[in-house]
């Protein structure tokens, strides 16, 4: 089959590949462009594992083609820290809460996490839970993974002065 | 779980992605949101040989009100139909129905159009279209037509669709003000598909239904537009007689699969136990 | 010169050692996604490997066609099991002493089975040659339902294994019998029974359920022809086992065979046993010369590779009018699929069922279990448990509350009544087990008091008279649940895998700078080892556990151990740690006292140095003494700091808890809320209490799962339904409720740092707490038992049943 000629933008940086129009983003980012953060979970796309940000969405890239996301951004959990690598919030309040164990599902929650603070800065307990409902996590019961997204809103939303 | 090979077009015009269908006939599909075909062309269930990637088709999205009427372009994310103001004041029963579809991250993809469009009668939107009286604007090589969604669905993944036909956009009459609206939705998790759900608009006027239409979902291989059951309210207080008598109505035309979420005889009774709750809280909400 | 300016609290708190909440060490690559999953390799040359899977749950293959397979550009070979044949593996060893067939021989045994192995390119050409690969079939009526596996008629499953009517477990009495497994006093419980006062009697299934881990299971392979050596990359949760069976499998010396278990991402079980896609990647990678992935997709997952439980256990409880117990019995009917592949101390065919008696002083007991073959996936693996112990802690528990109502006593007054008393510890069991310690009444009374149990039963009553009078719709119901555990498998004496004795160990080496690497026999697959353990250490010798790096997963450099699971990290290969940390400590004693230039018995440990008995003042750092020990240290002695310690535990470890769970059934839909559940636990000593916290709230999460949804369902046909994560209830965070935890503090007496395991713990005591409670909403309506999973669907039949329809 004819490859497709993709450019985008990926962390920040931009990218260009020759692939099988079938070529699922998932399997584009990790396997041609090495970002292996985002993890393949189910394949039916009911667990979040592969979630990364696509032009300000959170979308599952299990279930997109590479190809679909030709001209856009992405963002992975590769691109959330600081170029200095200071770590996002969101990572640095999932461990000092305990909200990861196995690390699997931990990069497509932190980046759908992401997203979620991006359109509601302030979540209640239950907009958070609604909000990673469509990211699976088999060994922490999300109760800290809650606590670690309250705890981040409430980091992103402090004054920086205020943290000085 | 890997699809198969396929050509891959992405039109920027309608009339491009039109002359592309008709020039491939059954060996093409239009790719909208994905999130339903993708599943299946990875589980080889569905495997095009050409694909049309509709998204940078100008004009396929938004939400609009004309001639009362909501237009809403079949590209329109589910995502975007939960955050428009529009849709929220206009016509609520759209946003409530997109808050209980699948996940968040499939409603930033999953299109309004791929939703009623595509036939699975596990699918939300096509009773509620159904509950609307919505109809479908379908367009063509040869034109466009427009058809009801209580006409649209024939069996489960068959609908009045043409080969080489695209629905560009919905158009929702404007419930009247003061209209109870709810759609009542069980499932065993977020993300599942409905074991039944129903979907109810009734106006009140001085204490007397003037109008109802009730939809159910999953419960048939198609949508369902519960006709008798929305005549047994109207006319009525809506008392408990008159719900009972929908209920019974309702249950009566369910024909459920029997399959992991409950036996054909739960799924019914679901179904109608879906229809009270929602007949109640739309009510509760008529002013 | 620190230490005398620094108190005993500021210098143990920067130790990070045990009982602290020390925050993770592994959380900065997994949050910042460069965790290193086998799924993540890449390298040279790499082929990628994928089934052809039976379609039939019993059928026979009449012919493979490969042609057209292998004419499609980029398939480099199709293995079937005449490819395999001719170097004898197309049928492996499982763990339980059965063989299972690699790839198909002649017959599929079940949906989903292993036909024939396509290598690759890479894995898009390879999913397009498993379409191609033509298999007949002849359709074979399928077996799925255990009761009828045994009758007369019940059609032959194991051909390969004609004639033989001796199996790993002793004689088989039926073509599809593996075993029966008895144990305990069958005449004094039949005696007891026969002239019991009350006999609570019930069929009580535990549903076939899969561990499901976020990550499926995969492995890279790669065979170096030049050095003869084979090196496997793979999610295996028991490394150094799957090394010693790959090397008598396959005829490499051991020696040449480095089985690495890098990241992994959950396991519960599932990684335990040796797969068929293990097996033929590395068969790949010899043939090929290059190495080989092979990654299951999650369909696959819940069809081919290791389910749990299929129990369906039979309990009687003989007892007096007052509810004092006298006797149980338990028959289980045990489904084992089409190969026996559990994964038990091969001495014990049903694992720990016998721990059945539960946490109760019961005097006679009686178990007997039958192992059946069927048309369904082999495995039986402890799901987040140790051996059948979630099967047997459900049995007993369902049973005292059935007891309970048959009695018309409170479930709660039943269960204190026969809880073993504090004073009877250690307590020799019925069934053979010597619970360590417990404090039962203590903890029981501690959870009741916690949830107001008193106040939640008036509530219930309040609750059903508002039912009766057709006031509300929604039932409540109080599940209790006192579990006993059996963990940290286990003394060599009675426990082993294909006689690999079930030790663990621990090697340390203490750097010259006072920093040390600590390697161990387990594998963390989220528990979090590279910082527990590290604390157990930072006690120990009194280095902070910042210095310590801790290393698991490779064999080439690990000491051997049998790996994780079973919670049996914590009481095996953490005591290996505890032991090996003091042989450090005794050398360092004997190095301080040279450097102070005393005798050895003039100097003792605090927390992190030698101090001379009554000179405080005069004192060596543990960072000092490591310095010495590569420079000066006593005459005759060898230097160096290092040790190594092969722990063999002298019993099992027995954590117990007391849970209640509080929930509100809808009786007109069956959908059950999970309104309030509190778990107390005894974990014996707590290493980490952050890291126990976020054990048992995963723990629960999986009960909740199982309780309220999990099945792998074969229809007649021996079609699994539901096998993908659209029907596989995996709990999102919206139907996850909030957990409570709390606890209690009992230390294993032989346990060098008293801990007893807790990973599994909320598995084994939540699912019978969340099914009690589902019942109980019932149970003033005569509702005694109904089976899991209490699905809506399920819930509104059993609401049904008791004529609660409109």
């Amino acid at each position: 089959m004819e490859k497709t000629h993709v450019t985008m933008t990926v962390n920040g940086k931009a990218v260009e590949a020759l692939v099988e129009p079938r070529t699922l983003l998932i399997h584009f980012l990790r396997e041609e462009l090495g970002l292996t953060g985002p993890h393949i979970g189910c394949d039916t796309t009911h667990c979040g594992a592969c979630t990364v940000d696509l032009a300000g969405k959170s979308v599952k890239a299990c279930t997109l083609f590479a190809v679909q996301a030709q001209g856009k951004a992405l963002t992975t959990i590769e691109g959330l820290a600081a170029p200095d690598g200071t770590l996002h919030a969101l990572q640095a309040a999932f461990r000092e809460h305990h909200g990861l164990q196995c690390g699997f599902c931990t990069p497509g929650m932190i980046t759908r996490a992401f997203r979620l603070l991006q359109e509601n800065p302030d979540p209640s307990e239950a907009e958070i839970r609604m909000g990673i409902s469509g990211n699976l996590c088999r060994c922490t019961g999300y109760q800290n993974i809650v606590k670690a997204i309250r705890v981040a809103a409430e980091e992103l939303r402090a004054p920086k002065e205020a943290a000085e | 779980m890997i699809p198969g090979s396929f050509a891959y077009h992405q039109p920027d015009s309608l009339e491009e992605a039109l002359s592309l269908l008709s020039r491939f006939g059954d060996e093409a599909r239009v790719l909208a949101g994905g999130h339903s075909l993708i599943p299946m062309m990875k589980l080889r269930l569905a495997a095009p040989e050409q694909l049309v990637d509709l998204q940078g088709v100008e004009g396929l999205s938004g939400i609009t009100e004309a001639d009362g009427a909501l237009e809403i372009g079949a590209m329109t994310s589910q995502a975007e139909l939960v955050g428009s103001e529009t849709a929220a004041r206009l016509c609520p029963l759209l946003r409530e129905t997109a808050l209980v579809i699948a996940d968040p991250q499939v409603r930033y993809c999953g299109t309004i159009g791929g939703n009623v469009a595509n036939g699975d009668p596990g699918n939300d939107m096509p009773a509620v279209m159904q509950c609307l009286g919505a109809d479908y604007v379908l367009r063509s090589a040869e034109g466009e037509r427009s058809l009801p969604a209580r006409d649209f669905y024939e069996a489960a993944y068959f609908t009045a669709l043409a080969e080489g036909e695209i629905l560009t956009k919905i158009r929702v009459p404007i419930p009247p003000a003061g209209h109870g609206h709810a759609y009542e939705k069980q499932k065993r998790k977020v993300g599942d598909y409905a074991t039944a759900a129903a979907a109810v608009v009734l106006t009140m006027v001085a204490g007397r239904c003037e109008s109802a239409s009730i939809a159910l979902t999953n419960v048939a291989d198609t949508p369902l537009h519960a006709e008798a059951a929305s005549a047994a309210l109207v006319g009525t207080a809506v008392d408990q007689a008159a719900i009972d008598s929908a209920v019974s109505a309702a249950e009566a035309i369910t024909a459920p699969a029997s399959d992991g979420r409950g036996s054909a005889d739960y799924r019914t009774k679901v179904a109608g136990v879906m229809v009270r709750r929602a007949i109640q809280r739309a009510l509760a909400r008529a002013g | 010169m620190t230490t005398e300016t620094t108190s005993t609290a500021e210098r143990t708190a920067k130790l990070e050692g045990l009982g602290c909440k020390r925050k993770r060490v592994e959380d900065a690559r997994f949050t910042q996604g460069k965790g290193n999953y086998v799924d993540d390799m890449k390298l040279p040359g790499m082929l990628f490997g994928d089934f052809v899977r039976s379609p039939y749950g019993h059928a026979r293959i009449t012919s493979i066609d490969k042609a057209a397979a292998l004419a499609l550009p980029g398939v480099v070979a199709v293995l079937t099991a005449e490819d395999l044949k001719p170097l004898a593996l197309h049928y492996m060893p499982t763990l339980a002493g059965d063989v299972q067939a690699v790839l198909a021989d002649e017959k599929v045994l079940f949906q989903g089975q292993e036909v024939a192995f396509v290598i690759a390119e890479n894995r898009y050409v390879a999913a397009d040659a498993v379409e191609l690969v033509e298999v007949d079939y002849e359709e074979l009526p399928a077996l799925t339902d255990a009761s009828k596996a045994m009758d007369e008629d019940a059609p032959v499953l194991r051909e390969d294994l004609a004639g033989k009517t001796e199996g790993a477990h002793g004689p088989r009495r039926h073509h599809n019998h593996i075993f029966t497994w008895e144990v305990g006093q069958a005449e004094e419980t039949e005696q007891a029974l026969a002239g019991a006062e009350v006999v609570a009697k019930e069929l009580i299934t535990y549903q076939r359920v899969h561990p499901c881990p976020l990550e499926t299971c995969g492995c890279v392979a790669s065979m170096d022809k030049i050095n003869g050596k084979l090196t496997v990359w793979g999610t295996f949760q028991a490394p150094h086992a799957v090394r010693t069976v790959a090397s008598l499998i396959s005829k490499i010396p051991e020696h040449n065979i480095r089985i690495v278990s890098p990241d992994i991402g959950g396991g519960f079980g599932n990684k335990v046993g040796v797969y068929a896609g293990y097996i033929c990647a590395i068969v790949a990678s010899i043939v090929t010369g290059v190495p080989v992935k092979w990654i299951e997709d999650r369909i696959e997952n819940l069809q081919a590779t290791a389910f749990a439980r299929d129990y369906h256990m039979t309990g009687e409880l003989a007892a007096t009018k007052e509810g004092r117990i006298t006797a149980l019995r338990c028959h289980v009917l045990a489904d084992h699929g089409a190969f026996d592949a559990c994964a038990d101390p091969s001495k014990y065919p049903a694992g720990f069922m016998s721990i059945c008696t539960g946490s109760y002083d019961i005097p006679f007991a009686h178990l007997t279990v039958d192992g059946v073959y069927t048309n369904k996936a082999p495995g039986g693996v402890a799901y987040r448990c140790s051996f059948r112990v979630t099967e047997a802690a459900y049995m007993i528990e369902r049973m005292i509350d059935i007891l309970a109502q048959k009695l018309g006593r409170d479930p709660a007054d039943v269960r204190r009544l026969n809880l073993i008393k504090k004073e009877q510890f250690p307590y020799q069991s019925a069934l053979g087990w010597e619970y360590d310690s417990g404090d039962y009444h203590r903890a029981f009374d501690k959870a009741l008091d916690a949830v107001d149990y008193a106040g939640l039963r008036a509530e219930q009553q309040r609750n059903r008279e508002a039912f009766a009078r057709g006031e509300t719709r929604t039932l409540m119901g109080i599940g209790l649940t006192f579990f006993t555990e059996i963990v940290g498998a286990g003394p060599v004496k009675n426990c082993d895998i294909l006689g690999l004795g079930m030790f663990d160990s621990c090697e340390i080496r203490v750097h010259p700078t006072g920093s040390a690497v600590a390697r161990l026999g387990t594998i963390s697959q989220g528990q979090g080892h590279a910082t527990t353990y590290a604390q157990i250490l930072a006690s120990e010798i009194g280095l902070p556990a910042s210095a310590i790096t801790v290393e698991e997963g490779d064999t080439d450099t690990a000491p051997y151990g049998l790996g994780t699971y079973g919670s049996r990290s914590t009481p095996v290969a953490g005591a290996a740690a505890a032991m090996a940390g003091r042989k450090i400590r005794a050398k360092a004693q004997m190095i301080a006292a040279h450097l102070l230039e005393v005798h050895d018995d003039d100097v003792e440990f605090d927390v992190d140095s030698f101090r001379v008995k009554g000179a405080p003042e005069r004192v060596k750092t543990m960072q000092e003494i490591a310095f010495a020990a590569y420079n000066n240290v006593p005459p005759n002695m060898e230097p160096g700091l290092e040790a190594v310690s092969y722990y063999d535990p002298p019993n099992m470890t027995y954590p117990f808890g007391a849970y209640v769970c509080v929930a509100d059934v809808d009786v007109d839909t069956g959908v059950t809320e999970i309104r309030r559940f509190y778990a107390l636990d005894d974990c014996g000593t707590r290493i980490n209490p952050m890291i126990i916290e976020g054990q048992v709230h995963g723990g629960l999460t999986e009960a909740l799962a199982i309780a309220m949804g999990q099945l792998i369902h074969y229809d007649d046909q021996g079609n699994v339904q539901g096998a993908s994560l659209l029907d596989f209830f995996l709990p999102t965070a919206v139907e996850t409720p909030n957990w409570e935890t709390d606890f209690t503090e009992t230390p294993s007496p032989h346990h060098p740092i008293g801990a007893k395991g807790v990973g599994e713990s909320p598995n084994v005591g939540g699912v019978p707490a969340i099914s009690n409670a589902v019942i109980d909403a019932f149970a003033h309506l005569g509702l005694s038992h109904s089976q899991m999973p209490h699905d809506a669907w399920r819930v509104w039949q059993a609401a049904q049943s008791l004529g609660l329809g409109d």
